[in-house]
């Protein structure tokens, strides 16, 4: 549905003769599939938006080719542009709402600029805000609402024009949690009964495990690391991924807390992933250790268990040492 | 010899109305045409929607030559042109010219800098929608500018009612050619009081209308 080849963007340098930028987006290529929700995570500058804005073309690439349906966006005239960008919704940040026009109008824009006439476009405007359960503020303007009120606006607007795919620039980073997780449920909705593709991008890994089915990790320009979500979270090969992951999951104690626990809990220190399939209890029954449990994080990621249980290990220390070796041996224990 | 206020206040009427007619004419066509200056400025600036480095160095050339000349010099300067155009150099029509020129560029510059205060991502989201240049121009920036901008043409407004007094005294007719020939050539006091009167009730008059309109456009 959407492919980017080798797309770069280079800006301009802001004064002349400062040298080259550093590519905003270098060298990415990646597809998302129709009906997936694709999530794009990385730390803010990490060229995520430049990312999201060349797939509907409000950035030209420097090089490369974006392809949206199958069809070249940089073969096509700005004419036919316009009209692609009509099958693809956006959401932003800051919602971009238009203030001098009411919720109604807001939403009557862009079908309004898809040539429809003003009854018919304020109809099917009410319909959309009757999808975010809006339609009671129709005749408000967007300052009388509260943000998610107003986000839930934003993506009634962008799917006025029912299009196909739907961008989501930092949808909910503007937003407090328990409004995060209603304007959640609303995009979980969008692609659910509306089977609209959806293209997020965010820092908060959180935003993708309760969202999204395909990640890509962005650092510095490029997709360091992709695929489903459940793989990349169970096992993140890139440290920029690893840090994203942990936010989300809590499996492993950070730094922080190891120092509190390694305070408290005399032994030694081991991680185990849940569901990792090794009798814990024979094992530890056989060399003859005792444990306790010191710290857990569990959390679902596409409908499977995800996460980690820390034991403190007592014994003799061969007797710990023969059972971390045990441990280890698979690959995805944490020992310390 | 003093005016003989038993006739004398048909003078001063007829002198309000060439005022208001003058003022309300050059508002007009200065309207129309410096939102198009002004929405040229933004559009082809560095960045813009329409960028044009041509246009836009000429018509910023164009502001910034003729904004920092003081009224009085620019009456006189334009006066060849204006014999061009008007057909004459003295009255109402002729007023109308230098003032509609000058004018124009004063709120060409309002409206750029109106524009400019727009927030960016509300043209990202037109843009995403598939709108065009021109379309974002006139159904985005504009609307969303439309408070401040009310405010700025009352200032305009303001300005010039200023400006036709000025024209007034060379020529121009109104209120300020009637407070020159007769207040001021004929040391006639209450003349000049009479008219500096008429001339603060107009600029009240401007600016609380300029005040309910934006309160409007900006629902406060």
């Amino acid at each position: 549905m959407i492919e980017l080849r080798d797309v770069t963007k280079v800006f301009p340098a802001a004064k002349k003769g400062s040298g080259a930028a550093a590519p905003a987006v270098d060298g990415v290529s990646l597809t998302v599939e129709r009906g997936s929700v694709f999530g794009v995570v990385g730390h803010s500058g990490a060229g995520k938006s430049t990312l999201l804005r060349l797939v509907n073309y409000l950035e030209t690439p420097t090089s490369g080719t974006v392809l949206v349906d199958g069809q070249d966006l940089g073969a096509l005239g700005e004419r036919r542009r316009r009209e692609v960008r009509r099958s693809i919704g956006m959401v932003f940040q800051q919602f971009n709402l238009f203030r001098s026009r009411t919720v109604l109008g807001n939403v009557a824009y862009p079908l309004r600029l898809s040539g429809l006439g003003r009854a018919e476009a304020r109809e099917r405007a009410g319909e959309a805000l009757r999808f975010v359960g809006l339609d009671a503020h129709a005749r408000r303007y967007p300052e009388q609402l509260s943000g998610g009120q107003r986000q839930r606006v934003g993506i009634a607007r962008a799917l006025a024009t029912e299009p196909g795919v739907l961008l989501c620039d930092e949808a909910t980073s503007a937003l407090d949690p328990r409004t995060t997780g209603e304007v959640l449920d609303l995009l979980r909705r969008v692609h659910g009964e509306l089977g609209v593709t959806i293209v997020l991008i965010t820092h908060e890994m959180e935003v993708v495990r309760s969202l999204c089915d395909h990640v890509a990790v962005m650092a510095a320009g490029k997709v360091v690391e992709s695929g489903g979500v459940h793989d990349v979270f169970s096992r993140p090969a890139h440290p920029v991924t690893e840090t994203f992951v942990r936010s989300a999951l809590h499996d492993v104690p950070d730094a922080a807390t190891l120092d509190r626990l390694r305070a408290r809990h005399p032994g030694r220190l081991v991680t185990v992933p849940v569901g990792g399939g090794e009798d814990l209890s024979r094992l530890f029954r056989e060399h003859d250790v005792d444990f306790t449990i010191a710290h857990a994080g569990v959390t679902e990621v596409q409908d499977r268990t995800l996460g980690g249980v820390t034991f403190a290990l007592r014994g003799a220390e061969r007797d710990v040492a023969a059972v971390l070796a045990r441990l280890t041996a698979g690959e995805e224990v944490v020992a310390r | 010899m003093k005016a003989d206020w038993n006739t004398f206040w048909v003078k001063v009427v007829d002198a309000t109305g060439e005022t208001v007619y003058m003022v309300l004419v050059t508002l007009a066509l200065s309207a129309v045409l410096g939102t198009a200056v002004g929405l040229a400025l933004y559009a082809t600036r560095k960045g813009g929607l329409l960028r044009s480095r041509a246009v836009f160095a000429v018509l910023s050339a164009l502001v910034n030559v003729i904004r920092p000349v003081p009224f009085i010099i620019a009456i006189v300067a334009l006066s060849p042109v204006t014999r061009g155009v008007v057909g004459t150099m003295i009255g109402t029509e002729a007023a109308i010219f230098p003032m509609t020129v000058v004018a124009t560029f004063g709120v060409a510059r309002i409206v750029e800098s109106n524009l400019l205060s727009v927030e960016p991502g509300v043209i990202e989201a037109a843009r995403s929608m598939g709108a065009g240049p021109l379309r974002v121009l006139l159904t985005v920036l504009v609307p969303e500018a439309l408070g401040p901008l009310v405010l700025g043409f009352t200032f305009m407004l303001v300005a010039l009612i200023d400006f036709s007094a000025v024209a007034g005294t060379v020529g121009g007719g109104g209120v300020g050619n009637l407070a020159m020939t007769y207040g001021y050539l004929r040391f006639d006091t209450s003349v000049m009081v009479v008219t500096v009167a008429v001339l603060v009730l107009l600029v009240q008059l401007a600016q609380l209308l300029g005040n309910f309109l934006a309160r409007k456009v900006l629902r406060r």
